[in-house]
């Protein structure tokens, strides 16, 4: 392959959110953002580079500032844009939704300005992060104008005309490309210089920008209040320049067009001149209908489609001037839903237009593609296909099969093939192998070393541990039009041996295709280790297969488990993209570019994994098929019939194939299904010794996965052999067995149960009372006797102090296998509150990495004890979480305060059940809240009873809200990014409120969902994305203002540093018949460091007093008592100290070491006034005491 | 009568034997003027730690990579991507040009590798930085159980060519007192290029923490009883070697200079008793050396130097086994 670059013109290979913030960071001079997926990266890398002091196209560095949330972003931008300046935002979905009534101002008062949307789906039925219009569609009545990219390089082309046009029209406009599709997929564009872009710029529209802005030597008033008597002709001032749009889009592209070469018009029309069919399509949906209706033209067919880039204003002219004249039927086809409207919103778009100019064409509208659902060119053949039959469904989808309301049309997905010369390539990977970086990578060295056109494109699982990821690579001599999964490849690259067990990999595999498998075995036993699905594929297709031992090439280069360099090489040696030698200069050039700046070590042992790839790599001789390793089915045969029909099917990577019939109506899913995805990640797991354990139960209490259990059991309980036990040696729990278990194919390896396990062998220090041991080798012994260990009977809860560490441990855990980061901090806050609490929990959780581990499908971790109670779990949004149990509070007593009257109104009938029933009600007993629910559920199960044998409404009204008579307790739970910014709001309302309700702050310090972006909780001196020069401003005091209001109760803990405490402040706010609000120190992978040591870590933000822990009740302060207890020592560390062990903090101090030492003094600082106030608190009373006079 | 306390060390004129060793002390600027201005003669720089700067890069690429590329949510992980992140030896280098900067004496710099190219690069990476002299502070600790004396004796050799075949510079080489045959490996380090000997590197020692049943790395301050080693060794080595000896390690006070001295100390070394007692005890040894040598009728440090060393002592036996015998029958139990 010729390495000559491609002459002259300036390339690039980047993904769709980069293409479109370089543009609007040359741009702007104030950016307002906020994280949200899929837009997030757009704000990172404006922030990075006004960090970096890269300037706009005028010189002057932009002013990124991160908002509260995208309503304060909205906001932001509204009142930069009045004051004159030149202003961005960047957002998606509920981001979006946030904005919209700023968009009205904005729009309404004629204000220039761009917002990049990654377009992604808005949150309904459930939350997704995937990409369709639904959010755009949502802000079409906005005013703004609509301007849609169907590529990357139209996100880069897009953007500017956008920021060109609305200069010229002042009419702000919302420039959205498809989310992941497009603002992930990465690809080689052709960049648009700055020199460009100044010469299309009109200066002159700036200078006029300024003129209306608010400038007190020439005052002007905006935002007035309007009566009847003009507010309607004011707002019909406006529409001549609406009516002008889309001839300054027109110009701005045909401006754009002179000066590039690439050529756009709002609506666009591709197809045979003479089409009678046509489909109407935006977004990246349009690359795959482009490819359908070019073969469909080649086959003789008269098909077309009119690609719409300018939504709005909706040219109707224009649309209709763009049709071919013979064109007979039009499929609108939109990627969003509309429940309710007589079409989706491009299809009443092209109704009215057509009606308006008295077209007789028949208009069909179709919906595909929600949530990222693919979209290929064979389901466009499919909607021709339907569109010509002769009678076509006037509404219908594509892409699922709907066998309830049966609009789903039938395509033949084998229709289309991919043109030979356009190779294709997928890797199956793991998140932490590095794979996707490494395709990444190669992407950009097939697009910067030769003339060929690269696109990649990565799937991930929803996973945080363990994830898995595919990476589909295309290579084309053309640019890229495919905006769809490889179905068919060239190569195929599985970077886990094992992988080949759970999934068929190769399924995908072209016949004579090259497969690259990462083998652990020696060379010569591989074939025997491959299931035997692989080895029909290999042989059936015959495929070229190679191996390579990456991993321990890996660690001969000193790069750990990072598989990514050797395989890479392998990769390229395997292709002919370019030559071995060649490719190995591109392959170290890129390291040098990625990894120069982290350090010459980096780069070396990347460089040495490169050179030592080829050394392993060898061909694999296809055997007889003959293995005993199958893919194995994802869930036992005992698992729920839910579970085996649908979540199966998830698990296997199945879902598309299920149909809309398999799917709840409602979202409502059932908990307990995390306990059958065995995902079995961990390489070590920790094997208990009970001659050495002390029954403490600290290892089960941090435990992020629930995956060490602790149980205690009677004598009499029957052992099966193999089963490990031992007496109990405590006084609590005389004369019973303990047993300590993992459940190994559920434990994530992370080592931390063995960190703070204290008890150690007398002979062999290292050796713990658990330790961490090869899995493999313990799999099937401890597999049976985790099975055995769940049929041991739970403890009665009458005999468990379940307000203490070891009490708490020996009660059944109903939050169990998430699928949170190995080592998370926050879990395992959530599965003691479950333990001692789990079976009349309702959790509000706001948006975040709790909803995300706790509520993405395929599974939960949500589940039930033995009598089928347990945590019932909803997540609503992420502003208002604080709002929303607030209101489950208020169901709960609306419904409790209807049973009273009904129980009265009953009494009669009830007789004695009806008094005792009362009495709970009028004089509960919550010092045991244990006991005083275990007598509401008896009360309400014998009410029950009694009302089935009762006729009437009373008794039905009552059966309906029964349940609401047995102490529910309410758990808001959330983030700091919810709790500290956009869900403050609402939280202090809460707080105010005076309800029984606790508040569970998961404190990571950032937004860790989202990728680590600096929340008001990140702490002063700490680099974060959004504070990548380090947080300037300390961290915000949420506990302070919470106990300002006296009445609420407020416990900071940290389970690291005092597990104890943990556990009496969570049983106090649960105690406490108000608003009780829990602030949890949550290590995070964001911190930087390993998760492993995380205990250590807190024990030593305490010990800094960085983290100090406390307890304020207001039970104490009525009493007489000061409210505040400080619960850790003054601080005995420097804070420099505790902070130069996460990298969060001590990586300031490389890049920037005088910024570094300020603000780790201030942050001391910080600490020190902190405890020097809560030093004082401690021993203030706020209560005034009144004393009587005598007269 | 004034005593001439001049020294030569490493090609270097000093104005008298008494230097500040590499520690944190000569790791900061300012602490470097207030040693200087004690009267130190020149200054050993602490040892840049090839192994520290790639633990360093390393964990700066494990942070930067942690959970990136694995949720889709986070594809880029979870840190900004910074302008630099100073893992190479930029902090170090930063140190010797404004040590050279700003104060007139000798600069010694101080070089702990790993690798064969690691000790090459980053001498010659000092070399270009103008460092007056460089010492390798060479640290190997053999755990290996099929590694022989031989084999580990030969790497120091070969690492002491390398260094001086890939740099123009007076070479130090600080080594620890666990050799079979020091004498041996004195000669054999002097003819492989080393122009002077320092003695001796004070290993990391591990401690154990016995509430945690922790072993926990850890170095202590050195004693004046640790110089008996180090006069031993001089005063076999003196007149024997081609190349200079530093004393270091228990040199806390003038006595302990003068004996260094006297058992053929080219120069000597502090750092625990200026880390304890600050700059102001340099000037005091010094003093101190010069109050001695001058009341006892000495003209210069030269003369002094080594003549109670082997070869030149009335005792010399006293340096070899025979010393054991002595100390152990004089030593009467108190009890």
């Amino acid at each position: 392959m010729d390495m000559t670059a491609i002459a002259t013109r300036a390339w690039a290979t980047v993904d769709g959110n980069e293409a479109a913030a370089r543009i609007a960071h040359l741009l702007s001079e104030v950016i307002a953002i906020y994280p949200i997926t899929p837009a997030s990266p757009m704000g990172e890398l404006a922030d990075a580079w006004s960090h970096q002091g890269k300037p706009n196209l005028w010189g002057v560095v932009p002013d990124v500032v991160e908002m509260q949330s995208e309503a304060g972003a909205a906001g932001a931008i509204h009142g930069a844009l009045t004051a004159g300046a030149l202003s961005t935002t960047f957002t998606a979905s509920q981001g979006l939704l946030l904005m919209l009534p700023n968009m009205y101002k904005i729009a309404g008062e004629l204000t220039p300005s761009v917002i990049h949307v990654a377009a992604r789906s808005v949150a309904t039925h459930a939350l997704s992060i995937f990409g369709d219009h639904s959010d755009v569609m949502g802000a079409r009545q906005t005013g703004f104008a609509m301007l849609a990219s169907a590529s990357v390089q139209e996100a880069q082309d897009l953007a500017l005309i956008s920021h060109l046009a609305t200069l010229e029209s002042r009419i702000p406009f919302l420039h959205f490309f498809d989310g992941f599709r497009t603002s992930h997929e990465v690809a080689k564009i052709e960049l648009v210089d700055e020199a460009t872009i100044r010469d299309l710029v009109d200066e002159d529209l700036i200078a006029e920008h300024r003129l209306r802005a608010l400038n007190p030597n020439n005052p002007s008033l905006r935002g007035t209040a309007q009566n009847p008597d003009v507010f309607f002709q004011a707002r019909e001032a406006i529409n001549l320049f609406y009516d002008a749009v889309p001839e300054t889009v027109s110009r701005a592209m045909d401006r754009f067009s002179e000066v590039t070469g690439r050529s756009y018009s709002p609506f666009q029309y591709y197809g045979a001149p003479d089409a009678e069919t046509v489909a109407v399509i935006m977004g990246s949906g349009v690359g795959a209908a482009r490819e359908a209706v070019a073969r469909l033209v080649e086959s003789g067919e008269r098909v077309g489609l009119v690609q719409v880039r300018l939504y709005r204003p909706f040219d109707v002219a224009g649309f209709v001037s763009e049709l071919p004249p013979t064109v007979k039927r039009i499929v609108a086809m939109d990627r969003t839903k509309e429940p309710g409207a007589v079409g989706e919103p491009l299809y009443l778009d092209v109704v009215a237009a057509l009606a308006e100019n008295d077209l007789d064409v028949d208009v069909i509208g179709g919906r595909y593609g929600l949530s990222s659902k693919e979209f290929t060119p064979a389901m466009v053949a499919g909607v021709f296909a339907e569109a010509d039959t002769e009678d076509p469904r006037r509404h219908f989808t594509v892409g699922i099969v709907d066998d309830v309301s049966g609009l789903s049309i039938d395509y033949d997905p084998g229709w289309w093939a991919e043109p030979d010369d356009v190779t294709r390539a997928v890797f199956h990977g793991l998140g932490s192998d590095g794979t996707v970086g490494a395709n990444k990578n190669s992407v950009k060295i097939i697009g910067e070393s030769t003339d060929l056109y690269a696109q990649g494109y990565f799937v991930y699982d929803s996973k945080k541990s363990g994830s898995r990821t595919v990476s589909h690579l295309r290579v084309s001599p053309r640019p890229i039009d495919s905006t769809y999964l490889v179905n068919e490849a060239d190569f195929v690259a599985v970077h886990q041996f094992d992988f080949l067990e759970d999934i068929d990999a190769l399924d995908i595999a072209r016949p004579g295709g090259t497969v690259l498998l990462n083998s652990p075995f020696p060379q010569g036993t591989i074939w025997e280790k491959l299931p035997i699905e692989a080895q029909q594929a290999i042989v059936s297709k015959d495929l070229n297969v190679w191996a390579v031992d990456a991993a321990t090439i890996a660690i001969q280069a000193g790069l750990g488990g990072r598989i990514n360099t050797v395989l890479q090489t392998c990769f390229f040696h395997l292709t002919d993209f370019l030559s071995t030698e060649d490719s190995m200069v591109a392959i170290k050039e890129h390291i040098r570019k990625s990894y120069g700046k982290r350090g010459q070590a980096v780069v070396k042992r990347n460089e040495e994994a490169v050179d030592r790839a080829l050394e392993g790599l060898y061909q694999v001789e296809p055997g007889p098929v003959d293995s005993d390793r199958r893919i194995t089915d994802p869930v036992p045969d005992v698992a729920s019939d839910f579970v085996k029909r649908v979540t199966s099917m998830m698990i296997a990577g199945k879902g598309d194939l299920l149909p809309v019939s398999a799917l709840p109506v409602d979202g409502a899913f059932p908990t307990g299904t995390a306990m059958w995805e065995k995902r079995s990640i961990a390489t070590e797991i920790p094997i208990w010794d009970p001659d050495i354990c002390i029954d403490c139960g600290r290892c089960a209490l941090v435990c992020p996965h629930a995956a060490i259990r602790f149980k205690a059991f009677a004598a009499d309980v029957p052992i099966p052999d193999g089963f490990v036990w031992k007496e109990s040696t405590g006084k609590d729990l005389r004369g019973l067995r303990i047993a300590v278990q993992v459940a190994p194919d559920d434990c994530t390896g992370c080592g931390i149960c063995v960190e703070i396990c204290p008890a150690k062998s007398k002979e062999v220090a290292r050796h713990k009372a658990i330790d961490m041991e090869p899995k493999d080798i313990h799999l099937e012994r401890e597999r049976r006797n985790f099975e055995y260990f769940l049929e041991i009977p739970e403890m009665d809860r009458s005999q468990v102090n379940a307000a203490s560490v070891k009490g708490s441990q020996l009660l059944q855990p109903l939050f169990e296998f998430s699928g949170a980061c190995a080592g998370c901090g926050e879990t395992p806050y959530l599965k003691l509150i479950t333990q001692m609490m789990g079976d009349r929990m309702i959790v509000a959780n706001a948006t975040g990495c709790s909803s995300i581990y706790g509520g993405n499908l395929p599974t939960t971790p949500w589940t039930t004890n033995g009598a089928g109670q347990g945590p019932a779990w909803s997540n609503s949004l992420f502003e208002d979480n604080a709002e929303f149990g607030l209101g489950m509070r208020l169901a709960l007593e609306a419904q409790r305060d209807d049973a009273e009257l009904l129980v009265t109104a009953l009494a009669p009938e009830l007789g004695g059940l009806a008094v005792e029933i009362l009495d709970v009600i009028e004089n509960p007993d919550h010092s045991d809240q244990d006991a005083l629910v275990g007598r509401q559920r008896s009360q309400v199960a014998q009410l029950k009873e009694r009302l089935a044998g009762m006729e009437g409404p009373l008794p039905r009204r009552l059966e309906g809200v029964a349940d609401a008579l047995v102490d529910s307790s309410i758990w808001i739970v959330g983030g700091d990014g919810w709790a500290y910014d956009i869900g403050f709001g609402g939280l202090d309302h809460v707080l105010a409120s005076g309800r029984d309700i606790n508040i569970l702050v998961l404190d990571t310090e950032v937004y860790s969902n989202t990728g680590g972006q600096a929340s008001k909780a990140t702490p002063r001196a700490a680099i974060a994305k959004f504070a990548a020069g380090g947080k300037t401003t300390g961290k915000k005091d949420l506990g302070q203002i919470a106990m300002s209001y006296g009445n609420v109760y407020v416990g900071q803990i940290a389970m690291g540093a005092n597990p104890t405490q943990t556990v009496r402040a969570i049983a106090e706010a649960e105690a406490h018949r108000g608003v009780s609000l829990i602030l949890a120190y949550s290590p995070c992978i964001a911190h930087g460091y390993d998760m492993t040591h995380q205990l250590d870590h807190q024990k030593a933000a305490t010990d800094a007093g960085y983290w100090p822990l406390y307890r304020y009740d207001p039970a104490r302060e009525a009493a007489g008592e000061p409210g505040l207890r400080l619960d850790s020592r003054k601080p005995t560390i420097p804070f420099k100290e505790f902070a130069s062990t996460e990298s969060r903090f001590a990586m300031l101090g490389r890049s920037d070491p005088e910024s570094a030492e300020r603000l780790m003094q201030q942050a001391q600082q910080d600490i020190d006034d902190r405890w020097f106030l809560y030093e004082q608190m401690v021993n203030l009373h706020r209560t005034a005491e009144y004393v009587e006079v005598e007269e | 009568m004034s005593v001439d306390l001049s020294s030569r060390y490493l090609g270097l004129d000093l104005a008298h034997p008494v230097m500040p060793s590499a520690s944190p002390l000569t790791g900061d600027v300012d602490h470097i003027h207030a040693l200087v201005a004690a009267g130190a003669p020149a200054v050993v720089l602490p040892s840049l730690f090839e192994e520290q700067i790639e633990h360093d890069a390393m964990a700066v690429h494990y942070s930067l990579e942690m959970g990136a590329d694995g949720f889709g949510e986070a594809a880029d992980g979870f840190f900004p991507q910074l302008d630099d992140y100073n893992t190479g030896p930029e902090d170090y280098l930063d140190l010797i040009r404004r040590a050279k900067r700003e104060v007139r004496v000798p600069v010694v710099a101080s070089l702990n590798g790993v690798s064969t190219g690691g000790w090459t690069m980053y001498s010659q990476i000092l070399a270009d930085e103008g460092v007056d002299a460089l010492e390798l502070n060479v640290y190997r600790l053999p755990a290996d159980m099929t590694q022989s004396s031989s084999d580990v004796e030969l790497a120091y050799i070969r690492l002491v060519e390398k260094v001086k075949n890939s740099v123009e510079l007076p070479l130090a080489v600080k080594v620890g007192p666990y050799f079979s045959s020091i004498p041996d490996m004195a000669r054999r380090l002097s003819d492989a290029g080393a122009d002077a000997l320092v003695m001796f590197n004070r290993f990391y020692q591990p401690d154990i923490d016995l509430e945690t049943l922790e072993v926990i790395p850890n170095l202590v301050l050195s004693s004046p009883v640790e110089l008996r080693l180090v006069l031993r060794w001089l005063a076999i080595l003196h007149g024997r070697v081609g190349c200079d000896m530093a004393a270091t390690s228990g040199v806390h006070e003038a006595d302990d200079a003068i004996k260094a001295i006297l058992a053929g100390a080219t120069v000597t070394m502090m750092a625990s008793a200026l880390l304890r007692h600050g700059p102001s005890r340099l000037t005091e040894v010094r003093d101190g050396v010069g109050t001695w040598l001058a009341d006892h009728g000495y003209e210069s440090v030269a003369q002094a130097r080594g003549s109670l060393s082997y070869l030149t002592a009335p005792d010399p036996e006293v340096f070899e086994r025979a010393g054991y015998m002595k100390t152990l029958t004089s030593y009467v139990p108190t009890w």
